[in-house]
């Protein structure tokens, strides 16, 4: 039977979280991927080969996702750390994913370090000072849109590990031109109901019947798409405003650099 | 009332018996589902009629079923009032009331078998006499006694150490079962093969690579034959007329570095015509030669008769992975119409004789080339529907592309042997669609568009409904004449199978397994 969700909307109040935890863990530190005294360090392009010849039908040829998850990201979500992700391209995910039982132990370390690579920026030695963007941040009202530590609102990205997942390039084009460096999923909308209610917002979910999504002030909406007089998807548009003129090039390095040293926590 | 009901229940499954008469005549029996597609022909359409355009707002939920493996894509066999169904290695059959389990059946899977470019499915039991017949994993066909699960007999049909492997539902025709091979990413050499119903003895193999002094061989160079690929993973037809099984055939190996394998690489992406009681190559038509994008041939084909050029023909029709939608003769499989029915880039239009005519720089590459439709193909595994009534076929459509990359690629028994790879383009440029297709030529009549590319498959229904899932767990239905959305339900999993429908008592029910758990819906 059609749901019948009243008129049109019901607004669910954000009393819930919508997203599990992520697991827990480490930081990017570049240690954390070397491998153990003995052994020599990883052969990278022999794993980039391996990675192409073996997960990349599912994971695409970047690792960008496909049939299979995204895996450039700092987190994964089934494992952990280090040896929690060998462990799992040894043994696979029965049933979705095969285990590698053709890889030696040192292709497996190898292709654990490569696959870790995909998600993790690693760390540029950058101008400006970290003390000072944070004082930027925090003056800019940053947090009124993103949380960082635990601390803001999450109507924009979380950027508590913003450094792991983006360069220092690609933060200072997102500080200067927000809207040409827009996150895979990340759609604004404006929607308008049959009653004419106008919500705009950031799309939480979507199906072919349905859409969920959250507004500025932290509301959930969830409609039924024949129930709306108007769906408009904002490809190409962000509720962050542009800073490239309302801060200075000293201010926009010590901000990128705080930016850029916000590698998660452990 | 409850235990007569009880009482007919459990009598109707201890003198089941499936002569193969029932099948082939599967439309004197509309509330049994008694092969794949529920009739021989590949239809997936149901004449039941009791849910219909006008009261399909009130179907609900009447029971569910949780299977302990996720991503189910089993497509049930339902015999008076009993549901059979399979898993990973695995068979049960449900009371169609309530779902409850009436009995289960397993086979361990060896610690050693591995699936190359697939997840541990299966899709579906086929059913004759006595017998359920379950294809596993690890390379048996099994047949169980319908009434209690147990194993009568089992034959070992491949080697899964190799590549090899089984996930298709078997095909029961004549005295006959009928199965096909997974493994085309692993460089395995494809087979059919027919085996003996009471005996399982195997009657004849046909191999999709012939090999030296065969004809096609000549399609071929070197030793690449021997680790062509040619899968057959996807459930035939069969028409008992002309006595031939219609079969689809996979991509060549490795998929996406042709390099080494020069040709057209017979029969690779093609539909096979065979003689039911040899296994003998009757005709072949090859959709997409010596493919370098995994467009595996591999469909339910739909077979229908049609008035062509005054006189009556046997036709077949495909819904091709490559984004064109074909028209054969089936008798003699000569081509009679084709057309794109999705975004392709690849080609640019086909032939007289249905030949592809390619575009330019359409290789896969070092750098990486944006072709439509994606590897997975503007439609995969999941079954089409023919309605005889609309002479309209659906489809669940793919609306994708992808970069496509080359690489170089050496043959390890049992691992990957793909050369290659794609990216595909992100979620928000990609969209899916239902098509409604006229069948004698593939004009579109409408389509209803998806969020997203499905894996699901689609029944019709004599009650001039569609139905189809979606990724995002939608379960629907669509006016068969118009397109428009009529019903929808969140079933909370993705849907990756196909729907099926039958009858109890004179209640019609619709079913389909969305990941974990198996739905039947009525009103």
């Amino acid at each position: 039977m059609r749901t019948s969700v009243a008129t049109s909307v019901y607004v669910i109040l954000c009393a819930f979280a919508v997203h599990s935890a992520p697991s827990p863990q480490s930081p990017f530190p570049q240690s954390t991927l070397s491998q153990s005294p003995a052994s020599k360090s990883p052969d990278l392009a022999a794993a980039k080969l391996i990675f192409e010849s073996h997960c990349a039908l599912c994971h695409g040829i970047d690792g960008g996702g496909g049939r299979g998850p995204s895996l450039g990201r700092p987190k994964l979500a089934r494992a952990a750390d280090d040896e929690a992700l060998k462990s799992l391209i040894e043994n696979g995910i029965p049933p979705e994913m095969p285990e590698a039982w053709f890889l030696s132990k040192e292709e497996i370390a190898g292709l654990a370090v490569y696959v870790r690579s995909l998600g993790n920026v690693p760390p540029e030695t950058l101008p400006g000072d970290p003390a000072r963007g944070k004082a930027i941040y925090e003056r800019s009202g940053c947090s009124t849109c993103h949380i960082l530590d635990g601390e803001g609102s999450g109507y924009g990205p979380e950027l508590t590990d913003v450094g792991a997942r983006r360069g220092s390039a690609r933060l200072r084009e997102t500080l200067q031109n927000p809207a040409k460096t827009i996150p895979e999923n990340f759609l604004l909308l404006a929607i308008t109901t049959s009653a004419g209610q106008a919500v705009r917002g950031i799309r939480l979910n979507e199906d072919t019947f349905s859409i969920q999504l959250r507004d500025q002030q932290g509301r959930f909406y969830s409609f039924r798409k024949s129930e709306l007089r108007d769906l408009k998807r904002l490809r190409g548009e962000t509720p962050m405003p542009p800073y490239g003129s309302a801060l200075s090039s000293a201010e926009l390095d010590d901000l990128v650099n705080f930016l850029a040293s916000q590698r998660g926590k452990p | 009332m409850k235990l007569l009901a009880l009482f007919l229940l459990s009598c109707s499954a201890a003198f089941a018996q499936i002569p193969f008469e029932r099948i082939l005549n599967a439309d004197k029996e509309p509330g049994n589902w008694l092969t794949y597609s529920r009739d021989l022909q590949g239809h997936r359409f149901s004449p039941l009629a009791e849910i219909n355009t006008e009261n399909v707002s009130r179907l609900k939920v009447k029971w569910a079923f949780q299977f302990p493996d996720p991503g189910n894509e089993v497509s049930p066999i339902v015999i008076d009032g009993i549901l059979y169904i399979t898993g990973p290695n695995a068979a049960a059959a449900l009371d169609g009331r309530s779902g409850r389990q009436l009995w289960v059946w397993r086979r361990p899977l060896p610690s050693d078998y591995h699936s190359v470019g697939f997840s541990h499915v299966n899709r579906g039991p086929a059913v004759l006499d006595d017998k359920l017949f379950v294809a596993t994993l690890d390379g048996y066909l099994v047949a169980l006694d319908l009434k209690s699960g147990a194993e009568r007999w089992s034959s070992r049909v491949l080697d899964y150490k190799v590549g090899y492997s089984m996930t298709m539902a078997p095909l029961a025709i004549d005295g006959k079962i009928v199965v096909g091979v997974s493994g085309g990413e692993a460089g395995i050499r494809g087979f059919i093969d027919a085996y003996e119903v009471e005996s399982g003895k195997q009657a004849w193999r046909f191999w999709t690579i012939p090999a030296p002094g065969e004809p096609g061989h000549e399609t071929w160079s070197g030793d690449a034959w021997k680790t062509g690929g040619g899968a057959t993973w996807v459930t035939g037809s069969y028409d008992p007329e002309l006595k031939l099984v219609y079969w689809g055939v996979g991509n060549p190996g490795p998929d996406w570095n042709g390099d080494v394998r020069p040709g057209d690489n017979l029969y690779t992406c093609s539909m096979v015509a065979l003689d039911a009681d040899t296994g003998k190559l009757r005709w072949y038509f090859q959709f997409s030669p010596h493919d370098t994008h995994d467009w595996d041939a591999t469909h339910v084909p739909m077979l229908f008769d049609a008035q062509k050029g005054g006189a009556k023909r046997k036709l077949i029709a495909v819904a091709n992975r490559n984004a064109f939608y074909y028209v054969l003769d089936r008798a003699t499989g000569e081509f009679v119409a084709g057309k794109p029915y999705a975004r392709q880039t690849w080609a640019t239009g086909l032939d007289p004789k249905g030949r592809p005519i390619p575009a330019r720089e359409v290789e896969p590459s070092k750098e990486g080339t944006l072709i439509w439709p994606n590897l997975n193909g503007a439609t995969v595994w999941f079954s089409p529907s023919y309605d005889p009534e609309t002479g309209l076929v659906y489809v669940a459509t793919r609306e994708i592309g992808a970069r496509y990359f080359k690489r170089d690629t050496a043959y390890k028994p049992g691992t990957f042997f793909a050369g290659g790879g794609e990216d595909e383009l992100p979620p928000d440029d990609t969209w899916g669609a239902i098509k409604a297709l006229k069948a004698e030529s593939g004009d579109l009549q409408w389509e209803f568009e998806l969020r997203t590319p499905p894996w699901a498959g689609v029944l019709s229904t004599a009650g001039g409904l569609v139905f189809s899932g979606s990724n995002e767990g939608n379960f629907y239905a669509l006016d068969a004449r118009t397109g428009r959305p009529l019903w929808d339900f969140q079933t909370g999993g993705a849907i990756g199978a196909n729907p099926v429908s039958f009858s109890i008592e004179g209640h019609q029910f619709i079913a389909i397994a969305a990941d974990r758990v198996l739905y039947a819906f009525g009103l």
